[in-house]
């Protein structure tokens, strides 16, 4: 009984594949289209993976620390290696005052540079001018250590610091001897390097103030300054409050120019005119140096607290300024 | 606005002295702000190329370091370092920012998507040491020693969210119409987007691609402790590799005036590596599909 058999199932496959075709073939043709996307995703997941990787090695890394010293290691101000003691207060007050400092001096000459390059200059100035500030975003970090460390701290040990301290001695801020290496050197070249972040953005975010906004203070008689601060600044209050704390994330983590003029001593000074550190400099200066699993977990733990704290800036930083883009196509260059 | 602003002010008298006063100094300290902020970078480029150009010479393209007190010698290696490190860097993050662009741009109008476009904007913000940090322990630690390997590795990580965000801003430009007319033609939506999409972005991608190269071609930070440097030539990727910035750093805060000139030529080729990479993209971008950046 070979024969029937054979012929039996020819009958029954072309009844199943009518029926199941159209299904199949969908399917068939949709596989590439999976995989692509599945792909696409992947890599999506893995930005993703690697900010849960940073997280994860910083923490696991930084917990021998941890279990040492606890809270105390950031209200410690003794950094001594050699006897393994670990308190990070002098670094946390170095970046603190040094991105402050850089703050004071940036924004209100990043401000004043959005809004004129807005609202006053000549259209035909507008281009080369937003290109030259960001010029300033293009040169790396090291090469602003380089000029600070021939060309500024020279100039401010001459000319400036013994001006401050004659003048603004009595302050207590701009006081004791003129290293050039210092807290005021480290602020100034700072506030050099987060200028353009924040003229950039605080330019985006004028752009996206709508026009009848300005018309309407023009036409109630406002001179083209009140039309500025009532239609312009205040709407756009938001965004640059963001730009100014997204200029301050940059500021916190910069490392090189830093480490390059602030002198990298250990202590807290209140005098500017004095040496300090910071939590990036220390992790550049000692990092590869560091023996011993503690050391090396406590520099870590600087690392991690420099991130977590830049995270909930930047994070704050890109929802003020997603609050007044927001629905636009906020790109800054255009 | 401009004119528009003067015609108001003329054709109304009732403006008051003080108030036009105020407008005038406030329009002077916009003006002066815009000066004392151009004044670093003219110094900055002024004092580069003077002190560059003086300290450039064919030795300093073509050999490695000499000793301590030597004269001469200059930083081939270092160039080429940094080239390697780059080169490794790309490999590993352009695809996966392209690539993670794409899934943005194509399938990511959803809440994983702003997830991701979130992860990607506070990844941005990430100090580069910290990146540093994570790439030692990711790759100096299971090597046993430092490495162009581990260098690449944290350059990568920082330019991905750059890539990742103008490849997705670039496709979205791209008409919806096209890729409608791609899919009408029976095409599947793979294949649009590879043969349709992303060549109509080309430029753009590239844009993104070349910024986020001349943003980690000055990195420093990140590569202290994973490529470390070297005063040799070395091609491994799993060796200590000299790099262009670290060399300057070192020599910048060393106490060797030879050395000091050294870093004033190094920082010239970089600034111009730097430059020419972002020009060469806005010529690019000048001639490609569309004029956005």
């Amino acid at each position: 009984m070979p024969g029937p058999q054979p012929l039996e199932q020819p009958k029954v496959m072309p009844a199943t594949l009518v029926r199941t075709s159209p299904i199949l073939r969908a399917s068939v043709g949709e596989i590439p289209d999976h995989i692509f996307r599945f792909a696409m995703l992947a890599c999506g997941v893995a930005v993703l993976g690697v900010l849960v990787l940073i997280v994860y090695e910083l923490v696991l890394r930084s917990s021998l620390s941890w279990h040492a010293f606890g809270l105390k290691f950031f209200i410690g101000q003794d950094w001594n290696p050699v006897n393994e003691q670990f308190g990070a207060l002098p670094f946390v007050y170095g970046t603190l005052v040094s991105s402050l400092l850089a703050l004071i001096i940036a924004v209100p000459l990043s401000v004043g540079v959005a809004v004129f390059t807005t609202e006053m200059c000549p259209r035909a100035l507008r281009a080369p001018l937003s290109f030259f500030v960001e010029l300033l975003a293009a040169i790396p970090s090291v090469i602003y250590g380089l000029w600070a460390i021939f060309v500024l701290v020279p100039l401010l040990t001459r000319y400036v610091q013994p001006v401050l301290s004659r003048t603004l001695g009595w302050t207590k801020l701009f006081e004791g001897p003129s290293f050039g290496y210092s807290m005021l050197a480290a602020g100034i070249i700072l506030a050099i390097m987060i200028v353009p972040i924040i003229s950039s953005i605080t330019r985006e975010v004028l752009m996206v103030v709508p026009q009848h906004q300005r018309e309407a203070a023009l036409a109630l008689g406002a001179t083209r300054w009140e039309m500025i601060r009532i239609g312009v600044l205040r709407n756009a209050r938001a965004g640059i409050v963001g730009a100014i704390i997204l200029g301050l994330g940059r500021a916190l983590g910069e490392t090189m120019a830093v480490t390059m003029v602030i002198g990298n001593r250990p202590e807290i000074a209140r005098s500017l005119l004095a040496p300090g550190y910071t939590m990036a400099s220390v992790l550049a200066n000692e990092f590869s140096e560091a023996t011993g699993n503690v050391y090396l977990s406590a520099l870590i733990e600087i690392g991690l607290a420099l991130f977590l704290v830049t995270i909930v800036v930047n994070a704050l930083a890109r929802l003020l300024v997603w609050s007044v883009t927001r629905g636009q196509p906020a790109r800054g260059h255009a | 606005m401009p004119e528009r602003a003067t015609t108001v002010q003329h054709s109304v008298p009732a403006i008051s002295w003080r108030r036009r006063i105020t407008d005038h100094v406030m329009t002077g300290v916009a003006v002066l702000t815009v000066l004392i902020v151009l004044v670093p970078l003219v110094a900055i480029f002024g004092y580069l190329v003077y002190r560059g150009f003086g300290s450039i010479n064919w030795a300093f393209l073509t050999q490695t370091p000499k000793p301590v007190g030597e004269a001469g010698g200059g930083m081939a290696n270092a160039i080429v370092g940094s080239g390697l490190i780059l080169g490794l860097a790309s490999i590993l993050g352009v695809p996966l920012g392209v690539g993670a662009g794409i899934y943005l741009a194509e399938y990511g109008r959803n809440r994983f998507g702003n997830v991701i476009r979130f992860t990607a904007d506070v990844l941005n913000g990430v100090p580069s040491i910290v990146i540093g940090i994570v790439a030692y322990s990711i790759v100096v630690l299971y090597q046993k020693h430092f490495s162009a390997l581990a260098g690449g590795v944290a350059l990568a990580i920082m330019m991905i969210p750059t890539i990742t965000r103008t490849t997705e801003e670039m496709l979205l430009l791209v008409p919806q119409a096209l890729r409608e007319a791609s899919y009408g033609l029976g095409v599947p939506r793979w294949r649009t987007t590879l043969s349709i999409t992303l060549p109509t972005a080309t430029s753009g991608v590239i844009t993104g691609i070349m910024l986020a190269f001349a943003r980690v071609a000055g990195e420093t930070a990140p590569l202290l402790f994973t490529a470390f440097g070297n005063q040799y030539w070395n091609l491994r990727t799993d060796q200590p590799t000299a790099a262009l910035p670290l060399q300057i750093f070192t020599y910048a805060i060393s106490p060797y005036d030879e050395w000091h000139r050294q870093a004033w030529a190094g920082a010239l080729v970089l600034i111009v590596l730097i430059v020419t990479a972002v020009s060469a993209v806005r010529v690019a971008v000048r001639r490609g599909t569309f004029g956005v950046t």
